[in-house]
């Protein structure tokens, strides 16, 4: 039954052109970012040749092309779901799926699913260019696919944010803005950690790109996973109350 | 006839905030029962409607659909029931097909049988010619018929409409009550419409609700036999007179409505004839001589639009 939901969610993201708006757009700015960072990594490779532990192709070129990717997702994951439930209440559809039999966690957990299968596709259309190196040199793999796994937790943290977002309003513009905002701020939350020690550390757990910068260097530590693990339960479980909440009181 | 309970409703509540929309709502429906809802608008309707469908959680009160309590097993019981919302809930980007094979593996059809289900609510609801458009393309009663055939889709024991026949052209609305009337021989159906007639026309029970209460519920049987009328209207040229009226055989009481109008009361048999006989002998000259047949209209005005007595009696 999630699946049921998640493909109808991930086919009518498609029926509109957003969806492939979005994926040509980005997928246009990601390879110019790439082809700079390649030629960064040209310009420097003669003198990197000489250097014993020298940074490879993998930390010049693709850690941080999936780290600008993240950010740029972060702008772009709100357009996606903004309109998961805001749309379904809007339109009243909502009342195919509370009158069928399906439980309210199979719902959030069917939009979620559908959501993050859009993401995981974008994810896998742009890895495919650092792939592409594999052609010429090779990378090295582990880093690669810490990295990727990194990404792909942090899109799911934003499609779980998304979807709870969306389930508090009507209205797809507010709840993508109010999606973009919490975004944001989990993003930048830990910068103020250099200034006040006190205070860094709950900040710095608290960030999305402190956890998702230790997977690009490699480091695939369980305390992170579970921090976007957690997120993403957090975030879900939040929308299953408030949906069964909202038919309580409207 | 069966008459196993399909749903049984126990002292429903329901506030908005501080406005109580349905208060203490009781009854039940049995297979093969066409239960038609009436009230004005904003009576709670489809407040009730909306908590026996699980769309809204109830303040308080009890639903059992088939048996199953609705808040204690919501997913057993709600693949009981095929509702269809005041607007019907369609997607615009899907075609009719796509939507209804959706709603389908929602309702947990199995494989095997979804394109035979799909195929009958389409043919039920005359979708057939339009099966491959998009829903959004459709005019209003098109996207009222897809959301039927969604009700009807997996062959629920009860069928719940709200206002089904909104926005469709009169041949559509006689081919949706005659289909009303074919499910309700195996279902139980829950129908409200603001359409008198169209109750008359579909229902084998009838529910008034007014300021969230239930003020009236009697099956058309009873309602016919209150309705089928006891008294008659009179008209005459010249000036009649209620005593010698009141003479004749079968009258049992003579209201004079006017010099030369009287609405005579009768017991068993109706003495028409007679009447006509003493008119005539009279010569008073017969003008109209008709049953005064009461009507589900009237019964629905005189309990919901007697607003000064009720309000002071309702409020909440």
């Amino acid at each position: 039954m999630i699946f049921t939901i998640a493909i109808r969610e991930l086919k009518n993201l498609f029926l509109s052109p957003l969806a492939w708006a979005i994926m040509a757009v980005l997928q246009l700015i990601v390879a110019y970012l790439f082809l700079t960072q390649l030629d960064t990594f040209m310009l420097l490779q003669p003198r990197l040749a000489g250097i014993e532990g020298a940074p490879g192709v993998t930390d010049i070129v693709v850690a941080p092309l999936l780290q600008t990717t993240g950010f740029l997702l972060l702008l772009i994951a709100p357009a996606i779901t903004m309109r998961v439930f805001s749309d379904e209440r809007r339109n009243r559809t909502m009342s195919l799926l509370l009158s069928a039999p399906v439980y309210m966690s199979e719902i959030v957990l069917g939009k979620f699913l559908g959501v993050t299968l859009f993401f995981m596709l974008l994810l896998a259309m742009l890895i495919a260019m650092p792939l592409s190196l594999y052609a010429g040199t090779t990378l090295d793999a582990g880093k690669l696919a810490a990295g990727v796994l990194g990404l792909a937790l942090v899109l799911s943290s934003f499609a779980a944010i998304g979807v709870f977002m969306s389930s508090l309003t009507e209205q797809p513009v507010v709840a993508a803005i109010s999606t973009l905002g919490l975004l944001i701020l989990l993003w930048i939350v830990d910068w103020s950690s250099s200034s006040q020690e006190q205070v860094s550390t709950l900040f710095q757990y608290l960030s999305l790109k402190s956890h998702f910068e230790s997977f690009l260097k490699g480091l695939f530590s369980s305390a992170d996973v579970s921090y976007y693990l957690l997120l993403i339960a957090t975030f879900l479980i939040l929308s299953i109350r408030r949906l069964d909440q909202q038919r309580l009181t409207c | 006839m069966d008459t196993k309970i399909l749903i049984s409703v126990e002292q429903l509540y329901r506030y908005y905030g501080h406005t109580l929309a349905v208060e203490g709502i009781s009854f039940e429906l049995a297979q093969g029962e066409v239960l038609g809802f009436l009230g004005p608008n904003g009576a709670g309707k489809s407040t009730t409607m909306q908590m026996i469908t699980g769309n809204l959680a109830p303040s308080s009160g009890r639903v059992r659909i088939n048996g199953i309590d609705l808040l204690d097993e919501p997913r057993r019981a709600k693949a009981e029931i095929g509702y269809l919302p005041e607007q019907p809930p369609v997607y615009q980007d899907l075609t009719v097909d796509e939507y209804l094979a959706y709603c389908a593996r929602l309702h947990r059809i199995s494989k095997g049988q979804r394109s035979q289900a799909l195929q009958r609510a389409k043919d039920r609801c005359g979708l057939g010619d339009v099966s491959r458009r998009l829903i959004g393309n459709l005019s209003k009663g098109f996207q009222q018929r897809v959301g039927i055939a969604q009700a009807i889709l997996h062959m629920p024991p009860v069928v719940i409409l709200d206002e089904p026949t909104v926005g469709l052209d009169p041949n559509q609305i006689r081919e949706i009550r005659a289909l009303i009337r074919e499910l309700g021989e195996s279902h139980g159906i829950i129908l409200s419409t603001h359409i008198l007639p169209e109750v008359q026309a579909t229902c084998s029970r009838v529910q008034i609700i007014h300021r969230g209460k239930l003020v009236f519920s009697e099956t058309m049987q009873e309602l016919e036999r209150r309705l089928g009328s006891h008294a008659l209207l009179l008209e005459t040229r010249a000036a009649l007179d209620t005593a010698t009226l009141a003479q004749v055989a079968g009258v049992t009481r003579v209201d004079a409505l006017g010099s030369n109008r009287a609405r005579l009361q009768f017991g068993d048999g109706n003495p028409a004839e007679a009447i006509a006989a003493c008119v005539a002998a009279q010569g008073w000259g017969l003008v109209e001589l008709a049953l005064d047949r009461q009507t589900l209209e009237q019964v629905f005005v005189d309990l919901t639009c007697s607003d000064i007595p009720a309000s002071t009696g309702v409020a909440a």
